[in-house]
């Protein structure tokens, strides 16, 4: 039994998840300890509501990684699918389930118009989402002007809460809905990514797009899957985004890019594809929360937090490089992979 | 006989890319964007739109110079606009700290003599950092520099609390301002600039292993290059670009701040692509770079002068980079069934 348990740890020590969990733990026991009011229900339900709408646009982002490719125009099909949805629902007064599937739909198309760039036109995944991001977001300031859409319809806009309880302190904890969409996204996407054979081809073609292709992996499809997903969860995220702050902002959702991939890579998503694990991915998110949350509490300047976010990126994947490095050089055979 | 002539025509066409002027293409398309903005516009070519081009692009063109001194090693830089901003702070900060009012004109001139070392320095430092991040750890260098991007923006909006400094000594500020000739010396900074870059990287050691990092790094090192020093190089040279960049910005600007000219920083990507540099390195040059930025400034002011907004220009860039990418795409398709012909 001991050896087992040895080579279990073995095993693990090579996944970047482990550390991030160790990490996640030694500073969440630090501002349990120095912060008043961080290791508290309502505290820890605010901080995942507030984070939900980055964790499902980062969800899509890591199939895209997966599949060896990288976009950078989320933030800007998300804004795109909000607004558009946002005037069909105020402005035409469209019914809810139409609303949302066409917001869908944009952002599934926009996320489509990415993979025949890259698949068809073979321009490289991350010249061909920036100029679609240029494109996409300045016809949206152009045509919006810049105006945001305030009158949203109420089914929008009023909170939805599908768990609500009162604890002793007299703080009330609710799960309202972008937490239950959040979580039901991430089940969705694990689903996907490792037990479904579109996942498994997508992990293959990420590690090597030629030898997926000779296994008989239909490698456009592939692309156009990963590339619509992302847009479809970039949709559904700016439309959470704009059921929380109750409005449609044009901009609103701009610069969230490199926020949105750190989490992904401190994850353990590798820009080289076929790499990264649904939970890592979460992992990375909690991090960057409760660094923010903690710090917050903390009284310590929100100026200072870009600070400590550019040196958890600089220290996590160094480490994750170097630990990985030494463990190519020492690989045992039949060892699984570290994507599972 | 065919064979031998194919291969006459591989060497015209090297020697044809290896002049300045060898992107027939992009010219083309140059040519014609001037030609369609000279019919649509009525005095567009005139004094004040070259003045205009002249006082635009240096800030866009050497923010492009540092990012495609990394692409062709096959990284990124994310870095450069936050490393310039920190510098230019850094500058304004001591030129206002230290400068009294009544200060005597030497001290003045030595007060600025020391900034600009700073500032320099601060690059230099960034830059060696960046670079050894890049190259001993094995990190992507998309990674590495968004995280120093995160740091450096981090502390500069810490520091500033997000307030524009302002208070560039007067002389400073006039002889940035200056012209030569009818030409502004910041134009003449990025034409200076830019040739020396393109010496550097063309005809020296440094600029070739640059090229074959970005080819191949690992049959690089076996050549007994030894890479990290030259990518600790690479992002030392992307740093210190940024420092003329931000001459630029105290020149234009008179002022600092942590935020300025953000929006550029995919932009100088597109630039760069437009101008030929390949994305995955290796391959690139500093004139098709000059021509990419030209092509971009002329749709961005024949638009500004038709009256357009300039969120359609941006759109626009987007564009016509994608329309250059199919066209090179379909022209490595077509031109060998052609030539069969």
């Amino acid at each position: 039994m001991p050896e087992r348990a040895s080579s279990a740890f073995a095993r693990w020590r090579r996944r970047p998840e482990l550390w991030l969990l160790l990490v996640i733990l030694i500073v969440g026991t630090i501002f349990s300890v120095t912060a008043r009011g961080f290791l508290t229900l309502p505290n820890i339900i605010d901080l995942l509501e507030t984070y939900s709408v980055q964790a499902i646009i980062a969800m899509g982002l890591f199939v895209v990684l997966v599949s060896g490719g990288i976009d950078i125009s989320f933030a800007a099909t998300a804004s795109v699918a909000q607004y558009c949805a946002a005037l069909l629902a105020a402005r035409a007064g469209l019914p809810a389930p139409v609303v949302i599937v066409a917001g869908l739909t944009v952002g599934a198309a926009l996320g489509c118009l990415n993979a025949a760039l890259i698949h068809y036109l073979r321009i490289t995944s991350i010249i061909a989402t920036i100029s679609m991001m240029s494109i996409t977001f300045s016809l949206l300031m152009y045509f919006s002007g810049g105006r945001s859409i305030y009158d949203l319809p109420d089914w929008w806009t009023t909170r939805v809460t599908f768990y609500r309880t009162e604890l002793e302190s007299g703080d009330i904890v609710r799960i309202t809905l972008p937490i239950v969409v959040m979580a039901a996204v991430a089940l969705i996407t694990w689903v996907l990514m490792t037990r479904a054979s579109v996942g498994r081809q997508i992990y293959a073609m990420g590690g090597n797009p030629e030898a997926a292709r000779r296994v008989g992996a239909k490698i456009g499809l592939l692309t156009f899957f990963a590339y619509g997903y992302l847009g479809v969860l970039a949709a559904l995220g700016g439309m959470l985004q704009a059921h929380r702050v109750g409005e449609s902002v044009p901009n609103a959702m701009v610069n969230t890019e490199l926020a949105v991939l750190s989490a992904a890579v401190l994850g353990g998503a590798s820009l080289n594809g076929g790499a990264g694990t649904v939970p890592g991915v979460l992992l990375g998110i909690v991090l960057l929360a409760i660094l923010q949350n903690g710090l917050n509490l903390l009284g310590v300047s929100s100026y200072f937090f870009q600070i400590v976010i550019g040196i958890t990126i600089l220290v996590s994947t160094s480490i994750t490089v170097i630990s990985s490095r030494r463990g190519r050089r020492h690989r045992i055979l039949g060892e699984e992979p570290a994507n599972g | 006989m065919a064979d031998l002539s194919d291969r006459e025509g591989a060497g015209l066409l090297r020697f044809f890319r290896g002049l300045p002027g060898g992107h027939l293409g992009l010219l083309a398309l140059l040519a014609a964007l001037l030609l369609l903005f000279a019919v649509l516009v009525p005095g567009f070519l005139s004094q004040g739109t070259l003045n205009s081009f002249m006082y635009q692009l240096p800030l866009l063109g050497l923010l492009s110079l540092a990012m495609v001194v990394p692409l062709l090693t096959g990284g990124l830089n994310l870095a450069i606009i936050a490393t310039m901003n920190q510098c230019a702070l850094l500058m304004v900060w001591i030129m206002r700290t230290f400068i009294a009012p009544d200060a005597s004109s030497a001290a003045v001139i030595g007060v600025i003599a020391i900034a600009l070392v700073a500032g320099l320095l601060l690059c230099i430092a960034i830059g060696v950092v960046t670079g050894a991040l890049v190259a001993y750890t094995g990190v992507h260098p998309i990674l590495v520099t968004l995280g120093t991007k995160s740091l450096i923006d981090g502390i500069s909006i810490y520091l500033t609390r997000g307030m524009a400094l302002s208070g560039v000594p007067e002389p400073l500020s006039a002889t940035l301002n200056a012209s030569v000739l009818g030409v502004p010396l910041i134009f003449l900074l990025l034409v200076g600039a830019a040739i020396a870059l393109g010496i550097v990287l063309k005809h020296t050691p440094f600029g070739i292993a640059c090229a074959m990092i970005g080819s191949n790094i690992e049959a690089t090192r076996y050549s007994a290059i030894d890479t990290r020093r030259v990518l600790v190089g690479v992002y030392t040279l992307s740093s210190v670009t940024c420092f003329l960049a931000a001459l630029v910005i105290l020149g234009t600007f008179n002022s600092a701040s942590a935020d300025y000219a953000q929006s550029y920083l995919l932009v100088t990507i597109l630039a760069a692509v437009l101008g030929g540099v390949d994305p995955f390195g290796g391959f690139g040059t500093v004139s098709g770079l000059m021509i990419a930025l030209a092509i971009l400034q002329v749709i961005s002011s024949g638009l500004n002068q038709f009256g357009l907004s300039t969120y359609l220009t941006v759109a626009i860039w987007g564009g016509t980079l994608i329309a250059v990418v199919v066209a090179q795409t379909l022209w490595a398709v077509l031109a060998p069934r052609w030539r069969r012909k």
